[in-house]
């Protein structure tokens, strides 16, 4: 079965509340949220709220709970809201957290992900008119405090069910060691246990000292390079969601589109069993944190065969398998004419961080992190430990635009603010985020519950009525947009969808 | 260690060679030397003030 990949990215993002001694991230993170709603989404609130009745977090993709797991909380008590994007906005474990619509393609994910951003950074206006004088809620889009706590930012893609999950895991995980060498946020020293911080001057990614089991349920403790949540969100005898949580966040548009494009192509690989080499890390953890560490990219790995292979080596294998990949089985189930140009930048990147890394300094994160340290550095006279370096890396991730120092660099983009600041509001039009957020827009007074693959509709007789929608890829404009348009009220749109 | 090694790759004049042969993307490098210039200049300006403060009060729980 050929699945597209459906895809998006949920990011949490680091919080302070200035200007008290006592700050709590649990109601500086509600208070954010709320006040971006009453202004911007007054009519999704108070009424829709995100329904948890499908929600199975501690559901294993390997058949079976372990005993030692511990299943994620759900936290229900928390604001929680669906916009009329298609998006989820709430706080989740003492964060704000974004989760995007359901997008068909990278640039799709691209444009809502900053959009994203963009919701932020209106929140955090949003909330000065409800807090005390000389106090301000700054947001970070990063993964990490420097202290050994970290955050996620993690993707979710449609799978085939049919798909062993043996074989997701053997390539997703060279997959996902290697492709630090282009997503990586960049981060200055270390975290991990038993490691001097200063043993570590800058390393590529913000995660990789995190991650200390290759398999797992968790995703807040001994967190696994694979995680195994089998939560579909969609009709779980067809599809299964990979739920990836070995990335960073990025401030870089690049970092963002390589890392959703290219790992929907390697996805859509395995699923068609098209990837010609098979490279088993030793010591997959350790193989995370040595290409995370290693800022000359040349450090090999060792294989469990005994031979070694670089990060970089590992790469260029998949990128010529997707080329034979998509020559044979085109692009359609990994992203339609984006996965062309996600193949021409990714080969680009790869020839680029083979000849010389610094040339990406105004395309990929951690590039352009280092680059900026490194000169600012050397004109300061600085040593890696100076705390000048720690707080620029912090602000490198700064929401508020006069003082997010990616920001400030000028990095390349790819889309366009014209297309960010319509997703602000605008679902996708190619999943069925489309019928969700149009629903909200149109009959949000109406509709008391949503969560990803149902909408409850009290329509004032009768019972409380539920819209299912497990199918990602249906509920678009093509498909609905018509009744969707035709219909008054939403009873005259249950009974057209029931006829 | 590897890390280590890399503190020596610096080389300004080596990055600057790297540019001039690739025209196709020299344009965008020498905007780039020269924003980074600008960037450092006004740079000071909008850097939080007490950087080791700064640094450990940035203080986030746990989360996935």
């Amino acid at each position: 079965m050929v699945v597209p990949k459906t895809l998006g990215v949920e990011t949490e993002y680091g919080i302070v509340l200035r200007g008290t001694d006592e700050p709590n991230p649990i109601s500086a993170s509600s208070l954010l949220i709320n006040s971006y709603l009453m202004v911007r989404e007054p009519r999704s609130q108070p009424r829709v709220s995100w329904d948890f009745e499908d929600e199975s977090p501690a559901r294993d993709a390997r058949g079976e709970t372990p005993l030692h797991a511990l299943a994620p909380e759900i936290e229900t008590h928390l604001v929680n809201a669906v916009l009329t994007n298609g998006a989820r906005y709430y706080v989740d474990h003492a964060h704000p957290e974004y989760s995007t619509p359901e997008c068909a393609d990278a640039r799709s994910v691209l444009i809502h992900d900053r959009a994203g951003e963009q919701i932020l950074i209106e929140s955090m206006d949003a909330a000065k008119s409800m807090l005390a004088d000389g106090q301000e809620i700054v947001v970070y889009k990063n993964n990490s405090d420097g202290k050994g706590n970290s955050y996620g930012c993690h993707e979710n893609y449609l799978m085939d069910r049919s798909t062993p999950f043996g074989q997701i895991v053997q390539h997703a995980i060279s997959h996902f060691v290697t492709r630090q060498i282009y997503i990586g946020a960049g981060k200055v020293g270390t975290e991990l246990p038993g490691m001097n911080r200063d043993e570590v001057t800058f390393q590529l990614t913000q995660r990789a000292d995190f991650f200390e089991e290759q398999v797992g349920l968790e995703t807040t403790l001994k967190r696994p390079i694979i995680n195994t949540r089998d939560e579909p969100h969609a009709d779980a005898r067809k599809y299964r969601r990979l739920h990836v949580i070995a990335g960073d966040a990025n401030m870089s548009e690049v970092s963002t589109y390589l890392k959703v494009g290219v790992t929907a192509i390697v996805l859509g690989m395995i699923e068609h069993d098209a990837i010609s080499k098979t490279f088993t890390f030793a010591d997959p953890v350790r193989a995370m944190q040595q290409v995370s560490h290693d800022l000359t990219l040349k450090q090999p790995l060792d294989l469990d065969d005994g031979t070694r292979i670089r990060a970089i080596d590992v790469q260029q294998s998949l990128f010529d398998d997707a080329q034979r990949f998509i020559d044979e089985h085109g692009t359609d189930s990994v992203g339609g004419p984006v996965a062309l140009d996600v193949m021409e930048r990714w080969g680009r990147t790869l020839e680029l961080l083979r000849s010389d890394p610094m040339e990406l300094a105004d395309t990929l994160d951690w590039v352009a992190k280092y680059r900026l340290l490194e000169a600012y550095r050397e004109r300061h006279g600085l040593s890696w430990s100076d705390a000048r370096l720690a707080a620029m890396d912090i602000q490198y991730h700064d929401m508020r635009p006069g003082r997010s120092l990616a920001r400030k660099l000028g990095l390349q983009t790819i889309v366009t603010d014209e297309e960010v600041f319509a997703a602000r509001t605008d679902p996708p039009e190619d999943t069925r985020a489309y019928f969700r957020g149009e629903c909200l827009r149109k009959w949000g007074d109406h509709i008391v519950a949503a969560n990803w693959d149902s909408l409850v509709f009290d329509v004032g007789v009768d019972p409380l009525r539920r819209i299912p929608m497990m199918e990602p890829t249906r509920g678009t404009r093509q498909h609905v947009g018509t009744v969707l348009e035709e219909c008054n009220t939403p009873l005259e749109l249950l009974e057209r969808l029931n006829g | 260690m590897a890390e280590r090694e890399q503190k020596k790759r610096s080389g300004q004049s080596q990055e600057t060679d790297a540019v001039e042969e690739l025209p196709a993307t020299s344009e965008s490098g020498e905007k780039l030397k020269a924003d980074m210039d600008d960037l450092l200049d006004e740079i000071d300006e909008v850097l939080e003030t007490n950087a080791e403060d700064f640094v450990k009060s940035y203080i986030q729980k746990g989360g996935q």
